[in-house]
């Protein structure tokens, strides 16, 4: 299993909660003290740089206009990274593309990453989460169509090597399209999409991408990658492969039971501090009607993530690993099971108010400990053997969609 | 809540069957809605059916009907309404137009005039008089829910309490908020292209406004009168966005002393 660290670059010097509506969109930047922040670019640089040392994959993301993820251009992050690591492979995940105008300039920061890396670059593409909505001036309807057109653009443009060509789409258009530099990874670096549901999965299947599911955890993880493995067996007549599918979560590991329980819930500030309104959750043409009305109604969650997540909650749903090495390996090696295999583990290792040396901790207690019988387990995969073990877990009930799901529902 | 509309029928228009509300009699009025939605079981529309041919379709993507694929906003619903006109091949109509429908309703007559005798804007959007950073039309999609009936009723008691709406019609007011993104997003609400096109407009106009109007208020009105040559604008006290709807008997007033002759 690859392991892949991931910090989304908060920054946590905030005022009392019950001071502001919304931690995104429109919380204002008089907030953000710049010299903090370059203290905290740097912190989250050097993590970075730890993982390519320890021998973990480098996963950066971006959001706008949010105090949870100060990181508007993950390529400026992702362009440093390309030049101060020199092993990790290096994800983004990822573009924005169904928000931003330009594909083509996409395909050219991502053409120079992947350059500069000497081909490490694996590069995703995403549709947003629904606060994007605002800040990109872009209406949520019909965003995966948008993305997909962006997406054909982008890997014509990597994959065209014999001058111009055009492109009038129904979304984007561009002339005389011939990108210099063109990608260092033949025909073109690895392509990675996030799915939030077994519908969003067929496309990403059909194009043979990697699927990135983020804390869907024991409640619909067997969906959504259901959907994905039984679109992927129709368009190509194979098993997907287990590098195909990953998943997202909170990872704290710790030394001992107190030192893990004090670390993951600092990594839980990603859920706590998300406070984020209607207005910004449920953007016009994000949600199909029904999936809105429920959430106007306040039957559905999506007015972000719960602002009071209990950690054992949410270890019992899968959306957090955290304990001791022993401990983390066996919940993720129970969902691993349960979920029918996946390749890849995005391991969200800090959060929030998590320091350097705490997240240090537990990323080195990861590496030294866990990976190694991760490594071990995805080798021996067999799919035949994954169906029995998948049988001897029966569907888990679960209450209610949880209020963060609903934006990953997509 | 009535669960079946009267006297509906659909039209196939461009691939697309359209549902249009067609009561009464007397001379043809096209009535084109709001972003709310349709508006026939309300008194003023029943009041204006004892005096007009109403013909009132239900813009696509509200009322649960799909967005048809080939539409991108709203240049596409003015030509099918358009469409719609010389497939009926109706004469010396009053347009009448709501909100967003008022704004249909002027682009169609930037258009064409030729099948018009009138045309009648109430609390419509459509043009931006101010400079590039004055917010000339609240922004409803990023404002708190709460916020938005002050805007639009000058008697916010009298606006919809959306926890009494079934979830079926909480389904229908979603998927309706989706179709007036869908035609207002951006540029919001506007198209800058409007005001050097409204003088195009010559046949006799008539702008109802609700004084309370806290979306497009009475001077964006005045704006958009001044940019309408046979224009008069009519204010109607003790009204927001919705003078139909808060004052039904003024509004049917208006409508008839200018248009009823």
């Amino acid at each position: 299993m690859q392991t892949w660290f991931f910090t989304e670059d908060a920054y946590p010097y905030l005022p009392d909660a019950e001071t502001y509506r919304s931690i995104r969109v429109n919380l204002p930047n008089r907030y953000y003290d710049p010299e903090k922040g370059a203290d905290l670019y740097d912190m989250y640089l050097d993590l970075w740089c730890a993982a390519d040392e320890l021998g973990l994959e480098i996963m950066v993301n971006e959001h706008h206009q949010t105090a949870t993820c100060v990181v508007p251009a993950a390529p400026i992050m992702l362009g440093i990274l390309a030049r101060q690591t020199s092993r990790a492979r290096l994800l983004i995940l990822g573009n924005p593309i169904a928000n931003r105008t330009q594909p083509i300039r996409v395909a050219e920061e991502m053409a120079m990453i992947d350059v500069i890396s000497r081909g490490r670059l694996e590069c995703g593409f995403v549709r947003s989460v629904p606060y994007e909505a605002a800040p990109a001036n872009m209406l949520p309807f019909r965003g995966p169509e948008r993305l997909w057109e962006a997406h054909d653009m982008i890997v014509k443009a990597w994959t065209t090597h014999d001058g111009p060509f055009n492109f009038e789409g129904r979304w984007f258009q561009s002339r005389q399209i011939n990108i210099w530099p063109r990608p260092y990874q033949q025909p073109h670096p690895p392509i990675w999409i996030t799915i939030g549901s077994a519908g969003s999965a067929v496309p990403v299947a059909q194009h043979g991408h990697t699927a990135a599911v983020f804390l869907a955890g024991y409640p619909r993880i067997r969906e959504i990658y259901d959907g994905y493995r039984k679109a992927y067996q129709t368009a190509h007549g194979t098993v997907t492969p287990l590098h195909r599918l990953a998943y997202c979560a909170l990872v704290y590991v710790g030394d001992n039971a107190k030192t893990a329980r004090d670390g993951a819930e600092k990594v839980l500030w990603y859920m706590t501090s998300n406070k984020v309104p209607l207005e910004w959750s449920n953007p016009p043409g994000y949600h199909p009607p029904a999936v809105a009305a429920q959430i106007m109604s306040g039957q559905r969650g999506g007015a972000g993530l719960p602002l009071q997540p209990k950690l054992e909650e949410q270890m019992a749903r899968g959306n957090v690993f955290a304990g001791t090495p022993d401990q983390v390996f066996e919940q993720i090696k129970n969902l691993w099971e349960y979920a029918g295999g996946f390749g890849h583990l995005l391991m969200m290792g800090q959060a929030g108010f998590l320091s350097y040396d705490e997240t240090l901790a537990s990323m080195r207690l990861f590496t030294d400990e866990v990976y190694p019988r991760l490594k071990e387990l995805t080798a021996s995969y067999d799919p035949e053997r994954m169906q029995e073990l998948r049988l001897r877990q029966p569907d888990r009930e679960f209450v209610e969609i949880e209020a963060f799901a609903a934006e990953f529902v997509r | 809540m009535d669960t079946v509309r009267e006297h509906v029928s659909t039209m196939t228009l461009q691939g697309i069957e359209l549902p249009i509300v067609r009561r009464g009699s007397g001379p043809p009025l096209l009535l084109l809605h709001g972003g709310g939605g349709p508006q026939d079981r309300l008194p003023f529309f029943h009041q204006l059916t004892l005096h007009f041919d109403v013909i009132a379709p239900i813009h696509p993507g509200f009322d649960g009907s799909p967005i048809p694929d080939h539409f991108d906003g709203m240049e596409d619903l003015v030509y099918l309404y358009l469409d719609l006109m010389d497939a009926l091949d109706v004469h010396d109509i009053t347009l009448l137009g709501f909100s967003m429908g008022g704004w249909a309703a002027a682009e169609i007559a930037v258009r064409n005039t030729s099948r018009l005798a009138q045309l009648i804007l109430v609390d419509a959007v459509g043009i931006k008089p101010g400079d590039r950073e004055t917010r000339d039309i609240a922004d409803i999609f990023g404002l708190p829910a709460s916020d938005i009936p002050p805007l639009l009723f000058h008697d916010p008691s009298k606006a919809p309490n959306p926890a009494e709406l079934t979830e079926d019609q909480l389904t229908i007011l979603a998927s309706d908020r989706i179709a007036l993104a869908f035609y207002t997003w951006e540029p919001y609400m506007h198209n800058p292209k409007l005001p050097q096109r409204l003088h195009r407009i010559d046949v006799p106009t008539l702008l109802i406004w609700g004084a309370s109007d806290g979306l497009v208020t009475v001077s964006y009105a005045e704006a958009y009168r001044q940019m309408i040559r046979a224009s008069n604008l009519v204010i109607i006290p003790e009204a927001g966005h919705l003078p139909q709807v808060e004052q039904p008997e003024l509004f049917l007033d208006h409508v008839l002393s200018f248009a009823a002759h």
